[in-house]
């Protein structure tokens, strides 16, 4: 049976989670058989057949001049007529802010069962499981699905996209759906960009963040500085986020936003578990703390115990020659 | 307006998580019950709302075992003007279970004139995310989650403009009422109950309804302690060890 992949497209371009979504979906689609199908509600093609590459097999766009931005009521419409047509064993989404809200809408339409935010999917014994943190982290739940589709949304970053297969582009099918924008009560009037072009954390590759240790918000030019010589994106601790220093959306944690980069390092950030919640599943974790009893050095694969107005001006001049040299 | 706002009640956030003999729920001993907080969130901003318009009303609903009212009693003593509890024994349900619940009991009379239903983006136990848009699905209703502004609405508004946090940016979505609106840390900063609040909160009204919940979504196979992170090292003290970090990343984590 078949795998369904909603894939994302902001400004006509397929988005990077939507690959890692195809990638799991490819895994899945060898263990389970049968083929992969991708579907996307865009205004235009974002140039879907080169997914063929990606791991999708078949690929079908629900085109609406309405679908330039998020829009829930078409989108729920889109992949529900894929689901439909294609009578898929599960249904794949990114656990992005697009995904996160689609998803739901999605199993509700259906009736069926949603796993959200999942870090790892099994098959076993022919069904699929879905491994899930909950309790921020601090335990993982693994569910099954007693009706089909199974909807799973996954965690960025975590998946590997799957490697560039050669074969034929697959034709891209149009997917007819009943939908009339006038329906549409939630409109997107525009995007504000707050992060000046910057990657977000959730999709950033390194992240550095600071926490109350660095004693005011002049002080995080030097947590930027390091940020620009790794090619990072900065985060925050909510202590920093509430007393003003940062923007909210700069928070990492519980009530902020939940990242998995390949490298985070975290300066004067005690390590409150609440913290703990949003990063612990990033691959490297680097410590900085003045104080050698921090919580923090518990989680951290590499820790260093010193004062961040000393340790970071010189870790980001050492990053510095090393780019210098490459 | 009337304007009603899903509650959860949760373990709290500092709550060290021991596995029940289940093997597939939290164990209750000694876990310390708290509202969760992005309901705070939703809270707060439905009791501006009232305030500002100098009138309407705000319901709390949440659905749980007998042991939520405390939570309930909470938000009376914060400022909801009523409550009802929908009341289960107490087994886990999953979020389309919640969602079918809450749903139908928006559609009863009494509630169904609601201008605003809100919920917390997401409930800190299962971290699922999901209730929001599910409620909003099953009503018909338009829907914008993870809220973190609101523009002010006016005495008889039939729509309202709200930023939506997405990656790198800021959605501003106009949103026709009665809509499903999902709050998200940020929205504002929730008040405490003030002493006046928690007396007034003993007299005000929670309706007890009891619910039997549809047939499970999703099914728990076991729920466990995440694997510990491997035990990490202290490269050293000070500036004269960030050579070595540097080299620890780039040799052995290859993350640089
Ligand atoms: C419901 C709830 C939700 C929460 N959600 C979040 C969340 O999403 N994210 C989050 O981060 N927190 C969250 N918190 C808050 C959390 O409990 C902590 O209060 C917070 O993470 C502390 O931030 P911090 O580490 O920056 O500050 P502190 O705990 O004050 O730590 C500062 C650290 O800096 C170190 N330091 C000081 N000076 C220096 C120096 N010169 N050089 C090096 N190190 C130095 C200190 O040793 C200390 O370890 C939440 C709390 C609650 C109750
Ligand atoms: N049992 C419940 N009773 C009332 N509201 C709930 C309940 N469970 C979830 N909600 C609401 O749905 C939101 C999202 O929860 P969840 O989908 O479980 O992450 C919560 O913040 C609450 O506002």
């Amino acid at each position: 049976m078949a795998i369904l992949v909603f894939i994302e497209q902001r400004d006509g371009k397929v988005r990077g989670v939507s690959r890692e979504a195809l990638g799991e979906a490819s895994r899945l689609a060898a263990s389970l058989g049968g083929p992969v199908v991708a579907v996307c509600p865009a205004a235009s093609d974002p140039g879907l057949a080169a997914l063929g590459e990606a791991g999708a097999g078949e690929i079908l766009l629900a085109s609406h001049e309405a679908f330039r931005y998020y829009e829930p009521l078409g989108y729920t419409r889109a992949v529900v007529a894929a689901v439909e047509q294609v009578k898929p064993k599960a249904v794949l989404f990114a656990a992005s802010s697009m995904g996160r809200d689609l998803a739901p809408r999605v199993a509700a339409r259906l009736g069926v069962g949603l796993a959200s935010d999942c870090t790892a999917l099994a098959v076993e014994g022919g069904t699929l499981v879905a491994s899930r943190p909950v309790y921020a982290g601090k335990a993982m739940q693994r569910v099954s699905f007693p009706a089909e589709p199974a909807l799973v949304s996954l965690r960025p970053k975590l998946f590997a996209p799957a490697p560039a297969q050669n074969g034929a582009a697959p034709a891209v099918t149009p997917l007819a759906i009943d939908y009339d924008p006038a329906a549409a009560r939630a409109r997107v009037r525009e995007v504000k960009a707050t992060t000046g072009g910057k990657v977000d954390l959730t999709e950033a590759e390194i992240i550095v963040s600071g926490g109350r240790g660095l004693k005011g918000p002049e002080h995080f030019d030097m947590i930027e500085k390091l940020a620009v010589a790794l090619g990072a994106t900065v985060g925050a601790s909510r202590a920093v986020v509430d007393a003003g220093w940062r923007p909210h959306a700069d928070q990492v944690g519980q009530t902020g936003k939940t990242v998995s980069p390949k490298l985070y390092v975290a300066v004067a950030i005690s390590g409150a578990i609440q913290h703990l919640a949003g990063m612990s599943s990033s691959r490297c974790i680097v410590a900085i703390n003045k104080d050698p009893d921090a919580p923090i050095f518990k989680v951290a694969d590499y820790g260093l115990v010193g004062d961040a107005f000393e340790v970071v001006p010189a870790l980001t001049e050492k990053i510095q020659a090393l780019n210098a040299r490459s | 307006m009337l304007q009603v706002v899903c509650i959860k009640q949760v373990a709290d956030t500092e709550t060290r998580v021991k596995v029940a003999a289940d093997g597939r729920t939290l164990d209750p001993a000694g876990v310390t019950w708290i509202l969760n907080p992005y309901d705070e969130f939703a809270l707060e901003q439905a009791l501006r709302i009232r305030e500002a318009l100098g009138s309407g009303e705000v319901v709390v609903i949440s659905l749980g075992g007998a042991g939520v009212q405390t939570t309930v009693r909470n938000a009376l003593a914060l400022g909801a003007d009523r409550a009802i509890h929908l009341k289960t024994d107490g087994t886990q349900p999953d979020s389309l279970q919640v969602a079918r619940a809450l749903a139908a009991e928006l559609q009863t009379d009494a509630l169904k004139a609601a201008q605003i239903i809100w919920l917390g983006k997401q409930a800190v136990d299962d971290d699922a995310a999901q209730v929001g848009p599910m409620v909003a699905e099953l009503l018909g209703h338009p829907c914008v989650t993870v809220v973190a502004a609101i523009e002010p609405l006016a005495a008889g508004a039939t729509q309202a403009v709200v930023e939506r946090e997405v990656e790198g940016g800021r959605e501003v979505v106009e949103v026709t009422l009665p809509a499903v609106l999902a709050a998200d840390k940020g929205l504002n900063e929730p008040r405490y109950a003030s002493l006046k609040g928690i007396m007034a909160a003993k007299k005000k009204p929670i309706e007890e309804k009891a619910v039997t919940l549809g047939p499970p979504a999703l099914e728990i196979v076991s729920l466990a302690l995440p694997p510990a992170r491997a035990p990490g090292k202290i490269v050293g003290q000070g500036v004269e060890a960030v050579p070595e970090l540097v080299r620890v990343l780039r040799e052995e984590a290859k993350v640089i």
